[in-house]
């Protein structure tokens, strides 16, 4: 097996490489680190040109969702990593048997990271910042549906980083099988649940830990909004000078803005090509018809009469998904169920922002992430019902509700369950690195961002120390009834407890 | 809260009370009086507990009665003390970016979960994740090992009687019912026991994308220096050895490495203490525990009696095959491609491995799977911070064995083939919790940089926004900007 051995022979001199301790250091940490900024900066031209290639996107999508959230990732690292690395003392009861007890994160070693296509850059810079700055000697290994992103990296990467410690291998499914084969000490993987339940059952035969980041049909609940003119200045005196200048100077209703933000989190998220894009939305009976009309108004206002001619709108990355999502709706009960759009080009894997009203609940337009620019809304009767109706599907990956109901906002929160829940907007927990990424059953394992990327990569050791002067004499046989009663109160702290 | 006053018949009273109320305040309350069912079931049962554990293979640092209980004990009043503070949300600060905005970690049970225990500490490893399942909301299968049939029936006995029935159960029996309960979907396993096991057990855990802990074993080394207070140390190691369940423990010391200079002292020492502790022939003794079962006593009779392993042997080596007991042993120096020195031993012999310098004792230790946890005595500060830096593994612990699984506040878990994910204390709480990420936004407050149409003011703005940083997004407004 030549390539199997090549590759071997590849990854053991990267373990001899984080043996040696190179990768532990934080000078070097932060050199890579520092390396990723110049790269963002200095190449910031081919991943547009890359991500137009591929996928279609324009620059202020591009920015928004990969080269904006790495440069800002990057540079948080950066300012804490001295903090990461530090470790944190644990607790101790108050009869100690430890003189220090202390949690200090330590690299795991070689790690893996599969990305996916519709975020190329940013599905695998965030996680090998985390990779990195945890101290591990990271393999990437890009999608290969996005070949111009993948170039890039594969070129880049081993300019402005310590190549003998970052390494991309390109390819598609024999090079990741291949991959799989060998041991790695984390592997990270971020696409379908399908390929995630092999990647995992490769990872047993090794005891790997994994973590996942799968997806799921992420809802939006949508409850009747006012239409009035009333926005809600919630924020304090000191802030409104600046929100002002900064946002629109006239309050918009809060219809309109739950409208916007829900098509851009699904036609300005990569064409709806994202595990947290926005799949369908739930909304009442009587409220979906004004929803349906304010929705194609502000389809005209963002995309313009004829959406195919605007930069605007991403791609469907290939043949092969054009294909699956035409037939999603080949489905005559589907088809009939489309009130907006509906319109598709093969030759320019192009489809127009399409919303459809009750498609029926069996099609595969509602059983599988749609992964694609069309629409769902499906009517339920009061807004309630749509805590069941999530509950009877996966766990998602995100749900969305939109709402000014306080009570129905709580039991959201209680009732269901996601990796995360957004309240009156959609997709922007991707930024906020302070709370976790991640899902959960269906949706995905394990967690990342911020400092849970750092976390992510890895291992927290608990390091006790204990000095040699003291001594509890009742620890050692042979046992009495005095000993051992001591020894219970020692172990259990605050109580003495008789039997 | 008088607990020992409870019967089980009033906390299922209370606990169906709460859940007809339907308040999702009680919820807590909920949790805890499972809790407290647990914890009760320990103070009725005590003369129970007493004989079963007594008769069963295993005698630890101290009685068995008082350890495990007491570990399982303060388990759950930990628990009970901490539950309100664990399931309050953890309020997270936000940036710029996504100002107006409020967000907070809200931990939420994952479901139904597996826990699959093992036979060297049955009642603790059975109870402890049970404890941290329940706390965190979730409903809990327990499947404790068949070759520790006593406590087996005996939790199965308490399970019914005190516990929930219908989010608590316990399947009894071996390879067939495991199986059987693994081919199930869960919403998290914890598995205790071998890394072949666990390597099964996440195997079939990866067709439900279930996510596994996964608490394992490997050898664990103690490395000695000779500038310690000597009894100390040695009385120690043995704690952590032949105290422990006659070495019959995950976190047990493996094996030892010293100098060669020292090696000689370090047997006496050791020799000494454990005529102390164990008497003139510790075969008689009944501080020492026995072998759990014929096949494993077979297995360690193999271990010693293997070509250049046998005639190492310097202190002990008497075995009963009758009482299933080998009285303690240490070898010295037996070659490093042995049985003995590739495999977990999990048995009362310790080989005593010398180098030249203590530094060497890294390479030894790094050439082998990373165990679950390592241990070192020594005053010298700088062997200490080398130790930490160059050895890894799930847990360590300087000059002393074992402890740093009793103090709460650390997590206890392994790394590569000692396992991966932790528990105890919190840690448990948070191993069967879902850290579900909220984010609150507000309608007011909307940037029209995000929709299309894109133009290159937006452009501008955006990336000033994304920054967060103040003076970029006046400058932006401004329409002063780098590009």
């Amino acid at each position: 097996m030549g390539s199997f051995g090549n590759m071997e022979r590849d990854l053991e001199n990267m373990r001899e490489c984080f043996r040696q301790g190179r990768t532990k250091e934080a000078t070097w940490r932060k050199s890579q680190l520092k390396g990723l900024l110049t790269l963002m900066k200095e190449k910031e031209q081919d991943i547009f040109k890359a991500l137009q290639e591929d996928l279609g996107k324009h620059y202020i999508e591009a920015f928004r969702d990969e080269i904006g959230t790495v440069t800002k990732s990057l540079n948080t690292a950066l300012e804490s990593l001295k903090g990461w690395m530090s470790g944190r003392k644990a607790k101790l009861p108050k009869i100690a048997l430890l003189s220090t007890a202390e949690i200090v994160p330590e690299p795991l070693g070689l790690v893996l990271i599969f990305s996916s296509w519709n975020f190329p850059f940013g599905l695998s810079l965030e996680p090998l910042i985390g990779a990195i700055a945890a101290g591990n000697a990271v393999v990437l290994k890009p999608s290969e549906l996005s070949p111009a992103c993948a170039s890039v990296l594969a070129n880049n990467l081993p300019r402005y980083l310590d190549r003998k410690a970052v390494k991309v291998f390109q390819g598609g499914q024999a090079v990741g099988e291949e991959l799989l084969q060998h041991k790695w000490d984390k592997i990270f993987f971020t696409g379908s649940a399908r390929v995630g339940r092999l990647i995992m059952s490769a990872a047993a035969k090794h005891l790997t830990p994994v973590t996942l980041e799968l997806g799921g049909k992420c809802p939006v609940v949508v409850d009747s909004l006012p239409s009035s003119w009333e926005a809600k200045a919630n924020f304090n005196l000191n802030n409104d000078v600046m929100v002002i200048c900064l946002f629109d100077f006239f309050p918009t209703a809060n219809q309109k803005v739950a409208v916007k933000r829900v098509l851009v989190g699904k036609f300005g998220a990569c064409a709806g090509q994202a595990c947290i894009a926005v799949d369908y939305v739930l909304a009442e009976k009587n409220f979906a018809p004004t929803l349906v009309e304010l929705m194609k108004v502000t389809i005209k206002e963002m995309f313009g009469e004829n959406p195919k001619e605007t930069s605007s709108i991403s791609r469907i990355i290939n043949k092969g998904h054009f294909l699956r999502l035409k037939n999603l709706l080949k489905d005559p009960k589907v088809e009939a169920s489309i009130v907006h759009g509906g319109s598709l080009d093969e030759d320019n894997l192009f489809i127009e922002p399409t919303i459809l009203v009750d498609p029926p609940l069996e099609a595969a337009i509602m059983t599988e992430e749609i992964f694609g620019p069309l629409l769902p809304i499906i009517t339920l009767e009061k807004i309630e019902d749509s805590v069941q109706f999530i509950n009877s599907r996966s766990k998602a990956l995100a749900i969305y509700c939109f709402t000014k109901n306080k009570s129905f906002e709580r039991r959201m929160v209680s009732d269901t369950s996601s990796g995360s829940i957004l309240f009156n907007d959609v997709i922007i927990q991707y930024i906020a690195d302070t709370l976790p990424f991640g899902g959960v059953g269906e949706s995905g394992t394990g967690r990342y961002h911020g400092k849970f990327s750092f976390d992510t990569f890895s291992h927290e050791r608990a390091i006790g120390r204990r000095s040699l002067l003291t001594d509890f004499w009742f620890r050692f046989p042979p046992w009495n009834i005095h000993k051992l009663l001591l020894l219970e109160s020692a172990y259990n702290l605050d109580y003495l407890d008789c039997f | 809260m008088n607990l020992l006053g409870l019967t089980a018949a009033d906390i299922m009273d209370r606990v169906t009370k709460i859940e007809s109320g339907g308040k999702a305040a009680g919820r807590w309350k909920l949790r805890a009086l499972k809790v407290e069912a647990v914890y009760i079931s320990l103070f009725h049962e005590v003369k129970t507990l007493n004989s079963v554990l007594s008769t069963s293979s295993h005698k630890n640092v101290g009685d068995p009665l008082f350890t495990l209980i007491s570990q399982v004990k303060s388990s759950c009043k930990l628990a009970l003390k901490e539950l309100s503070r664990w399931m309050t949300p953890e309020k997270v600060k936000t940036s710029l970016t996504t100002y107006p905005s409020s967000a907070e970690i809200v931990s939420e049970p994952l479901g139904v979960v597996l826990v699959i225990s093992t036979w060297n500490f049955p009642f603790l490893l059975s109870l402890d994740p049970v404890i941290g399942a329940i706390s965190a909301g979730n409903a809990v299968v327990l499947k404790p090992s068949e070759i520790a049939p006593a406590t087996s029936s005996l939790l199965s006995r308490l399970v019914e009687e005190y516990l929930d029935n219908s989010a608590i159960r316990i399947v009894e029996g071996a390879v067939n019912e495991t199986t059987a309960l693994l081919e199930q979907k869960w919403d998290k396993i914890l598995y205790t026991g071998s890394a072949r096991v666990g390597r099964i057990v996440m195997a079939a855990a990866a067709k439900h994308l279930t996510p596994v802990i996964l608490e394992l074993g490997g050898k664990c080394p103690a490395v000695v220096d000779s500038n310690i207070n000597l009894q100390v140390a040695v009385r120690r190691i043995i704690a952590g050895k032949w105290a422990c369940n006659n070495g019959q423990a995950c976190i047990g010391v493996d094996y030892i490495i010293t100098t060669k200079d020292f090696a000689s002292k370090l047997i006496d020492s050791l020799r000494y203490e454990l005529e102390q502790f164990f008497g003139q022939d510790p075969m008689k003794s009944q501080d020492i525990s026995r072998i759990v079962s014929s096949s494993h006593f077979a297995r360690l009779v193999q271990l010693l009696d293997e070509d250049n392993v046998s005639d190492k042997v310097v202190f002990g080596g008497q075995r009963d095959e009758n009482q299933l007991k080998i009285a303690p042993t240490i070898l010295l120096d037996i070659p490093e491609d042995s049985r003995l020195m590739q495999e977990e031993i999990f048995g009362p012999l310790m080989p005593i491995q010398t180098v030249e310098k203590l530094e060497d004792s890294f390479e030894i230790i790094n050439s082998k799977p990373k165990p679950l946890a390592s241990y070192l005595f020594t005053n010298e500060e700088q062997l200490k911070k080398d130790f930490v830096q160059k050895i890894s593994s799930g847990g360590m612990l300087i000059n002393d064995t074992i402890l740093h699984v009793v103090a709460e506040g650390l997590p206890f878990g392994g790394v590569g083939e000692s396992g991966m994910g932790s528990y105890h204390g919190k840690f448990s709480f948070d191993a069967f919790s879902h850290k579900k990420s909220v984010l609150y936004r507000s309608f007011a407050g909307d940037a029209s940089v995000r929709y299309p149409p894109y133009t290159p003011e937006k452009q501008r703005l955006l990336k000033a926004l994304t920054s967060g940083n103040i003076i970029a997004i006046i400058f932006a407004l401004l329409g002063w900007s780098k590009d």
